[in-house]
């Protein structure tokens, strides 16, 4: 143990010592600067309260690291920001052209039903893939500044849900271009599905990103995994494919396991809801019959509850598994 | 004086890979494990840095210094142990770090900034004074890319010292840009220390910890060796080169310390730079020189400039000789002579042992180790029968804060001339 403080005596005491005449230097009598401040404490363990401060306290930094990417990852492109719309249309005029017509699903305004799901969808698969590699991309700033790291995962997740408004708008326009009304009833069951999307996603972003770091398979996994993940929520196909046929053997819980199946058709039930027979239980002849869970209201607000709940407790996992290894990113990277 | 950060027992543990497994192919190969031995950066470390002081960090390349400055930030988790921070903080260790190469000075000013932990509102008032300090008003706009290496760094240190931190951490970066913009950092800094802020700054240059330190802490192979005031820490800083074999060149002062020296020069003084050629050694070698020491006024290791030392040397003579003389060399960093003597007067040297004392009245040297080697050769330069290279490092110690090789005993004195229109004060 080498411990020395200045007020022991650091050599003979016989030894001339002369403090620096540098300005300002060594003068006892000067103001204490913050010396009213309170003590944080840097220590292998943190508590999560301190460290939600921290990031409540950075929040404008998650702002300005938000806007730089929203802003850099289509600089110097010809069609710049435009192509944060162009990917996903052309997206959806795959599965269009796919479902629609090659496959016969037979949903009416089927354009509309494929945004439903891919909203919430994008957000999702898109924040995943950039946060997971997020660290890496940033080592620099990793090793060299000081700041909570989850930020940069919560960037990405961020940059995603402002990705979910822009191409909201595709939606509205395709709303008025096939005159298509939500179902306002159910606002606020889809306002809380977007809630829950977020934190869903945030959870997995932080632990994800987290665990990159160290294993850098994390990445690479989680593109196969997304690809899978895709055809099982009720996006492309409707939720009696699947739902009705689970629920003869009593399984329709299984299909909810997974978060994202609630959140999509909160979101459908909300939009598609007036598209005619999309609620119908029985209509042979109909086509778009029983494209919908057809749940009542309060069923969706239990579902989503227990969703909220559950990627709340992720979510504080997830900060938790950051805390712990984050102490060695700098040197992990 | 309360104090501004608390390091209570801090260890850093690196774990050393010696390939790192970052697949899961590999780990699975391996069974999860990976080999590695564990490295000790900092071991229990214990200091406290009180409110407005500037404290160095002195180390020898590897010691941890930048991993505590690092532990310090909070950028790396400290193993064990804890600090205790009063107050907002901002650490230089790479200056525009994180600067985003495709958006404009400005846009990384608020980025920079705000990575710093600067409140945007504060940021806007600030924003013409960062730009002023980094004399970049025309490029503002300009994308950073297309800034030149010292319009970067100057943008990043104007960010960094604006930030406005109780506590400002420092990692060499106050060399930066050119003459006259490392002359804005000085003051910028001089100014920080008049504020009252703390100041923590690791750099090899020991002449910059003297201006600048109130303290400096020396850490050898992670752990603190002192933290004492500038002249005895570096001192110490020397003492602890010299046992790591890094030093045998003594160091002069002015120079940067230490890790950029070419290592194994000191034992090339003689070779390189001793006027005539060896005389292959007479058979039997007649005098041999057994032993040296240094001895000093106060009984200490290390004099002060100024202070008298004396280099005393057992002589052990075969047989008796007539006519020898003694020659003394003083040399500096990289093999430079600092002074050589030759006693001139042939003497009698007696047959068994005997005792040469070179006494040096006043050593007028600034900080440094000097090596000083002692012969015994006929007089005029002629022959030499013995020498001891070093017989002794002789290290001195500046306590004040001037600089340079010698030390010259100086006082100024101001006198004013009354003029005739003069008011009296």
């Amino acid at each position: 143990m080498a411990r020395a403080r200045a007020d022991l005596p650091a050599g003979p005491a016989s030894e001339p010592h002369q403090f620096p005449s540098a300005p300002g230097a060594g003068a006892p009598s000067r103001t204490p600067f913050g010396a009213d401040q309170p003590q944080r404490v840097v220590a292998a363990h943190v508590g999560t309260v301190a460290r939600a401060r921290e990031i409540w306290e950075a929040r404008e930094l998650l702002v300005f690291l938000v806007r730089k990417e929203l802003k850099v990852r289509y600089k110097n492109s010809f069609l710049g920001f435009l192509w944060s719309f162009l990917n996903p249309a052309m997206v959806l005029l795959i599965y269009f052209v796919m479902f629609r017509y090659i496959l016969k699903n037979g949903i009416s305004d089927f354009a509309v039903y494929l945004m439903c799901g891919l909203l919430p969808w994008n957000l999702f698969n898109t924040a995943l893939l950039s946060s997971s590699g997020t660290l890496v991309a940033h080592a620099g700033i990793v090793k060299k500044v000081a700041f909570p790291r989850e930020i940069l995962a919560l960037t990405q997740v961020g940059v995603a849900t402002c990705y979910f408004f822009f191409q909201s708008c595709i939606l509205v326009l395709f709303l008025v271009g096939f005159q298509v009304m939500p179902d306002w009833r159910y606002l606020p069951v889809m306002l809380l599905a977007l809630v829950c999307d977020v934190v869903f996603t945030a959870a997995l972003a932080l632990a994800l990103s987290a665990l990159n770091v160290y294993l850098r398979d994390i990445e690479h996994l989680i593109q196969v995994v997304l690809v899978a993940l895709f055809f099982a929520e009720p996006i492309v196909y409707t939720w009696s494919n699947l739902g009705s046929r689970l629920g003869k053997h009593g399984l329709v819980w299984l299909y909810l396991l997974n978060p994202l199946t609630t959140i999509v058709i909160s979101f459908q039930r909300f939009i598609f809801a007036h598209v005619p027979g999309a609620l119908e239980r029985s209509c042979p002849a109909h086509v778009t019959c029983g494209v919908l869970a057809t749940y009542p209201e309060g069923f969706y607000f239990e579902l989503l509850g227990i969703v909220l709940a559950v990627s709340l407790v992720l979510f504080y996992l997830a900060s938790v598994l950051f805390r712990r290894v984050e102490g060695n990113f700098a040197e992990e990277l | 004086m309360s104090t501004a950060i608390e390091i209570r027992q801090v260890s850093k543990r690196f774990r050393l890979y010696q390939e790192k497994y970052n697949s899961l192919k590999e780990r699975l190969l391996h069974g999860g494990r990976v080999p590695h031995h564990d490295f000790w950066a900092l071991r229990d470390i214990d200091v406290d840095v009180f409110e407005g002081e500037t404290v160095g960090i002195l180390g020898r390349n590897g010691c941890g210094k930048s991993t505590l400055l690092k532990c310090v930030a909070g950028i790396l988790k400290p193993t064990s142990g804890e600090i205790r921070l009063r107050g907002s903080l901002a650490a230089m260790l790479e200056l525009g770090a994180g600067f985003q190469p495709e958006l404009s000075g400005r846009d990384n000013i608020y980025l920079n900034a705000s990575l710093l932990g600067m409140p945007t509102r504060e940021i806007d008032r600030r924003f013409d004074e960062i730009v002023a300090f980094a004399e970049l008003e025309e490029f503002i706009d300009n994308e950073v890319r297309f800034y030149s290496s010292g319009m970067y760094v100057r943008l990043g240190f104007a960010v960094a010292v604006n930030a406005d931190p109780h506590i400002l951490l420092v990692d060499e970066v106050l060399a930066v840009g050119d003459e006259r913009f490392q002359q804005k950092c000085m003051q910028r800094i001089h100014e920080f220390q008049r504020d009252g802020r703390t100041i923590v700054v690791v750099s090899h240059a020991a002449d910059l910890m003297r201006q600048l330190c109130n303290r400096v802490m020396v850490i050898n192979a992670g752990q603190l060796v002192t933290v004492a005031p500038p002249g005895e820490a570096i001192r110490a800083f020397r003492e602890v080169l010299i046992d790591a074999g890094d030093a045998l060149g003594p160091l002069g002062a002015g120079d940067a310390l230490a890790e950029e020296a070419p290592r194994g020069n000191g034992a090339a003084p003689a070779e390189v730079v001793e006027p005539s050629p060896l005389p292959a050694p007479s058979p039997g070698r007649r005098v041999q020189l057994t032993a040296s020491r240094l001895e000093t006024a106060t009984g200490r290791e290390h004099v002060l400039p100024g202070e008298p030392a004396t280099v005393v040397v057992e002589v052990e003579a075969s047989e008796r000789i007539e006519g020898v003389a003694f020659g003394c060399s003083v040399w500096g960093r990289n093999g430079s002579l600092i002074f050589d003597f030759d006693s001139g007067t042939p003497v009698t040297l007696e047959r068994g042992r005997s005792t040469l004392r070179f006494h040096f009245a006043a050593v007028p040297l600034l900080d440094g180790s000097y090596a000083v080697n002692v012969r015994v050769q006929d007089p005029g330069g002629g022959a030499v029968h013995a020498r001891l290279e070093p017989a002794a490092q002789l290290l001195v110690e500046n306590p004040g804060t001037s600089t340079g090789i010698v030390s010259m005993p100086l006082t100024v004195e101001l006198a004013h001339e009354h003029q005739p229109g003069d008011v009296p004060a």
